[in-house]
């Protein structure tokens, strides 16, 4: 199976690449599987995601899933954020190789760990 | 695959397709094909032309070397560097019950001699380390351990399916028992290789029937496989003296380039004699499955050792036995020349490849501009 169009283009102009300095939570979760490692800024308001920010060193389906997720997430409830799963960020972009699959649950595992304060 | 070998290929299906175990005349005619291809392959590395066992691929060499020799059970010696169709053959007969002793390599990938020699045993009855390795392209010593392996009158075996047609291989001057190719690495068909058996030696066939190949390997000859072979071999062996050298330079200087234009890279076995034609580096802060699909993006076709490209999810086995972390693994690249590289293919890749790295190394948490 090949990458979608979507997967690559996540990969290749990846959405809100960066740092926030004045973040109210940052986490930074590493792939037990095959080492790929996301870092996730937010700042939240009034029980929503107001911003976010990733970086990520890993391959192009961590890359891209980490900034579909990331992009999603802001403007959305914090009770909303916390129901994304990895089915659902794979499968939104045209699914990943059987083998790639272990990459999406960096970017879910990124978004639980990054909101467990609030 | 050569034009050439495709010409030699076509005129098999079209005009002689008879089956070289039959007598008439084109039955025959198919033979003499066989016959021919089998000089080429014997010539490239300078066996005698019954020593040429037609087989299917390189893995099939490899099965049939060392299953072949440890049917009779004992101690087999083998690199922690080999080629899944060594490693995983040994790892196969350990749990029949034969036991094998992994050697470790230096930090440039080769095996010392003397370990060989520490790890025989009384029992030991085949001794199987690669030529070349298909990662990094390092050239083990390979006349020095063949030396220990005669004195203690052990079998030999060699996987040369890297290092065939990329450099001269003598396997009078190697002393080795047996030893693999493959046609596909030296711009041959897939599907066709060959081991090299020194005469007199022992080996169980691992397919029996009509009793082919000198009762070595029965089945139906791949006669269009096989005469391809042939003519791959005789060109790899015409361009061992003008192509080789050239790629030689090419890689060099891909090389040079790269380490002059991206910071934190490493070459690995970069201290080590090497294949002309590939090249395997390091690239801190960046990992080799995001860099392949970018080059691929852009029209380069490279490979890494990243666990994250492996159906196994595990790093490569070599760059963690020359003693790389599964982090370093993570950032690998294996550039694999050949004699149809060009100067501008080497102007495009140290261009491009820069920039490639920049854009995944701002992407890295870890990566600090200095």
């Amino acid at each position: 199976m090949r990458y979608s169009e979507k997967l690559l283009d996540h990969f290749q102009n990846p959405r809100c690449v960066g740092e926030i300095p004045d973040a109210h939570a940052v986490a930074e979760v590493s792939n037990p599987v095959c080492g790929d490692v996301m870092k996730l800024w937010v700042k939240v308001d009034g029980g929503r995601i107001q911003d976010a920010k990733f970086k990520a060193q890993g391959c192009s389906a961590a890359i891209a899933t980490s900034s579909y997720a990331t992009e999603m997430l802001v403007g959305m409830s914090i009770a909303d954020a916390r129901q994304i799963t990895k089915e659902q960020i794979a499968e939104a972009l045209g699914g990943l190789p059987t083998s790639k699959i272990h990459c999406s649950v960096l970017a879910s595992d990124a978004i639980r760990q990054v909101l467990k304060g609030f | 695959m050569r034009p050439e070998v495709l010409a030699a290929m076509m005129s098999v299906f079209t005009e002689h397709f008879g089956n070289p175990s039959s007598i008439h005349w084109f039955g025959q005619h198919a033979k003499s094909l066989i016959d021919d291809a089998r000089k080429h392959v014997a010539k490239l590395i300078n066996a005698e032309i019954p020593e040429i066992v037609f087989v299917s691929g390189g893995t099939e060499a490899d099965n049939f070397a060392v299953r072949g020799i440890a049917a009779k059970g004992g101690h087999i010696i083998t690199s922690s560097i080999e080629h899944h169709a060594v490693m995983h053959t040994c790892k196969d007969l350990e749990k029949q019950g034969i036991s094998v002793t992994w050697l470790p390599v230096s930090r440039d990938g080769l095996v010392d001699p003397d370990d060989v020699r520490k790890a025989l045993r009384s029992d030991t009855v085949l001794i199987t380390i690669m030529h070349a390795n298909n990662e990094i392209g390092t050239i083990q010593p390979i006349e020095e351990i063949a030396e220990i392996a005669a004195e203690a009158d052990v079998y030999f075996h060699s996987d040369g399916v890297q290092s065939t047609g990329k450099i001269p291989i003598d396997v009078k001057k190697l002393r080795v028992d047996l030893y693999s190719m493959s046609a596909h690495k030296i711009h041959g068909p897939k599907g066709i290789g060959a081991l090299f058996v020194k005469k007199g030696t022992m080996l169980k066939p691992m397919v029996t029937g009509g009793g082919h190949e000198r009762n070595r390997r029965s089945g139906t000859e791949n006669v269009a496989g096989i005469v391809g072979f042939g003519e791959a071999a005789r060109m790899a062996r015409e361009g061992l003296a003008n192509e080789m050298p050239r790629v030689s330079e090419l890689r060099d200087r891909l090389e040079h380039e790269l380490k002059s234009r991206i910071e934190f890279i490493h070459i690995n076995g970069e201290n080590a004699p090497r294949l002309p034609n590939t090249s395997n580096i390091m690239v801190d802060y960046a990992e080799g499955e995001g860099l392949v699909i970018s080059l691929d993006l852009k029209g380069v076709a490279v490979s890494t050792g990243s666990a994250c490209s492996s159906g196994s999810l595990e790093p490569s086995h070599v760059l963690t036995a020359i003693g790389k972390t599964p982090d370093e693994a993570h950032g690998s690249l294996r550039f694999s020349l050949n004699s149809m590289t060009t100067d501008e293919d080497i102007d495009y890749t140290v261009n491009i490849l820069p920039g490639i790295v920049e854009r995944l190394r701002e992407l890295s948490p870890y990566y600090k501009k200095v």
